[in-house]
């Protein structure tokens, strides 16, 4: 069935009204070297029963691994509710409808949504959401350049502890709008940014310091002299954070002096299921002042003539349909459903529910760091405080160890040579309040099992220090 | 019928500009600007030391309907803002002309103010606009 409606009549009748023979003519504006002609790599169309058989397999490809892995998407436990109560048939739109006010239980929930977050955050306003985390941070990025007006340089910094995704999808978002991404290094020994490292910047104009806390490798940074540093430089503090850390850390509204200026993140952890890495949801929050130069849609709360409370969205001169091709962005509420099962998870847990789920994805990761480096082949990388991820060191090839455990059904970890090749065979592992002392003992056991197989006599490469 | 003083000067994008005794000039947005534009709920002024050029977009008035962009009429650097705008944007609905200013700028070329509409040529201008 076609989803157009009009029929071939329809179209030769409006062609005809227009004066135009063909439908390719209206295309002749783009020139022929930009259009991408026939796409031969489409395949056929299929029919529902064929599409959601290719689906079901695909996904029992996934199988249920016991998982280990972070890295960007965390698998919590999701109260059964979550997902009963947002795909009722009042929540279930994937977007604000056009007539927003008309649907004041859409628009109460994003303004719900935005309280819960500038909460969490220690920042004065949120936006209603954004794509994901990765493109949160690139709206950060732009927003700063809009932002700080004191700044002529468009040079963002960036450690190189940001998530390599994250940095990846700012670079291609922000590289055609002349806005300059400039890599940090990190100490080996402690997996942080060192505060000495932005020596070298001292003095010069910069628009803007990323910080994500906790960071790419799960270690706790120097969120408040990185801040107060930046700050003095005239630079804005764009903060990274995974929302469900911030019931325990001091959260980027509290950094330094001052406070970071923007901060931003996926919001996966908040309710949304891992899925095959998506659909998820970003979220982008920041002061006061800033909030002219925000992306996105706000939710305000207001009154009608006769005093009652009403929902509406407010400031949208900023937005594509007003100010056109000055908006801040075209960012829209594309991810209204995952941000209602996210409004849902918060106000079902509450803060203090979101604080021990928090308090047990750090415990366990203890545990788990604990009972893999009992064995003499497997090391942390580095030493300062983390969240609920670390880095671990193996004295023998990565491949060989994760291949086996692959075997046994578990997910152990994100390698990170790929992207860090100075760490060596270096994998980085989570264990979130869903994995049990028990899953814990299993990765132990069956690690333990495959070094041994590897190396005759325990591990003969390295002698563990004491 | 908008207010349409002779003593200043205008431009096709409806700013008003007014020379003062040390050659600078102010800028502020007309009447007939701010009466199609309704009631004013932020003003986004440019920076002071930033040099303009003429018909560039150096600040923004954002009304309850629109936000818009408001254009140097000459070239020139900017010199002095409107601080009393942050915290009362409506002065530029209620007095466009006077407290509403939006800024001064010292002019690259003292002359270039000459070349911008008189009273009568911009009352004919949005004449047709409203035509």
């Amino acid at each position: 069935m076609p989803f157009i409606p009009h029929t071939e009549t329809d179209v030769r009748e409006m062609l005809a009204a227009i004066g135009v023979p063909d439908i390719e003519d209206l295309f002749d504006e783009i020139p022929a070297g930009l259009r991408t002609g026939v796409l031969n790599g489409v395949p056929q169309g299929l029919n529902e029963q064929e599409v959601s058989r290719l689906m079901r397999e695909r996904a029992e490809t996934d199988g249920r691994p016991l998982c280990f892995t972070g890295a960007g998407a965390y698998e919590h436990h999701i109260p059964a509710a979550v997902w009963e109560i947002t795909t009722r048939g009042e929540f279930y739109s994937a977007y604000t409808p056009y007539q927003a006010e008309a649907s004041q239980g859409t628009l109460q929930l994003i303004y719900e949504f935005q309280t819960m977050m500038a909460g969490l955050t220690g920042m004065e306003v949120s936006n209603a959401s954004l794509y994901d985390g990765a493109s949160g941070l690139a709206e950060a990025v732009l927003m700063a350049v809009r932002a700080n007006r004191k700044s002529k340089s468009r040079r963002i910094l960036i450690p190189t502890t940001v998530h390599p995704a994250y940095r990846r999808t700012a670079h291609t978002i922000v590289k055609n709008q002349a806005i300059e991404l400039v890599d940090v290094p990190y100490s080996s020994a402690g997996g942080h940014t060192l505060p000495d490292s932005l020596a070298p910047f001292e003095g010069e104009d910069i628009t803007a310091l990323v910080v994500q806390q906790p960071n790419f490798f799960g270690i706790l940074e120097e969120v408040d002299a990185l801040t107060d540093w930046a700050h003095r430089q005239g630079a804005l503090v764009i903060a990274v954070a995974n929302p469900v850390s911030l019931a325990l850390l001091n959260p980027p509204g509290s950094w330094g002096a001052a406070g970071a200026d923007i901060a931003c993140g996926e919001g996966q952890p908040l309710g949304v299921p891992l899925s095959s890495g998506g659909p998820y949801f970003g979220y982008l929050c920041c002061r006061q002042a800033l909030v002219r130069q925000m992306p996105g849609r706000i939710v305000g709360r207001t009154i009608d003539r006769d005093g009652r409370v009403g929902y509406t969205l407010t400031l949208q001169a900023r937005e594509q349909h007003i100010r056109r091709s000055k908006a801040t962005s075209n960012i829209c509420t594309n991810q209204g459903l995952l941000v209602t099962a996210a409004t849902i998870y918060m106000a079902l847990l509450g803060a203090e529910g979101l604080r021990r789920v928090a308090q047990a994805c750090h415990a366990n990761t203890r545990k788990l760091v604990a009972a893999l480096t009992a064995s003499d082949c497997v090391e942390p990388v580095f030493d300062r405080p983390y969240f609920h991820e670390a880095a671990l060191r193996f004295a023998l090839p990565l491949e060989n160890v994760l291949r086996p455990l692959h075997a046994h059904n578990l997910l152990p970890g994100y390698p990170l040579a790929g992207e860090y090749p100075e760490l060596g065979e270096a994998l980085l592992v989570c264990a979130t309040e869903t994995r049990t002392d028990a899953d814990i003992e299993t990765y132990a056991t069956h690690l333990n099992r495959v070094i041994e197989s590897q190396t005759s006599a325990g591990c003969p490469v390295k002698p563990k220090m004491a | 019928m908008s207010n349409i003083p002779v003593d200043l000067k205008y431009t096709k994008s409806h700013e008003w500009a007014r020379s003062n005794e040390d050659g600078s000039l102010t800028i502020g947005i007309s009447d007939n600007a701010q009466d199609q534009l309704g009631d004013m709920v932020f003003i986004e002024a440019p920076d002071i030391g930033q040099t303009v050029a003429a018909e560039e977009a150096c600040a923004v008035v954002e009304s309850v309907k629109a936000a818009s962009d408001v254009y140097s009429p000459v070239a020139g650097e900017i010199i002095a803002v409107n601080e009393k705008l942050a915290d009362s944007p409506e002065t530029v609905n209620q007095d466009p002309y006077g407290e509403g200013w939006i800024f001064r700028l010292k002019p690259a070329d003292a002359g270039s103010v000459n070349a911008l509409l008189d009273a009568e040529a911009y009352q004919a201008l949005i004449e047709s606009e409203a035509h």
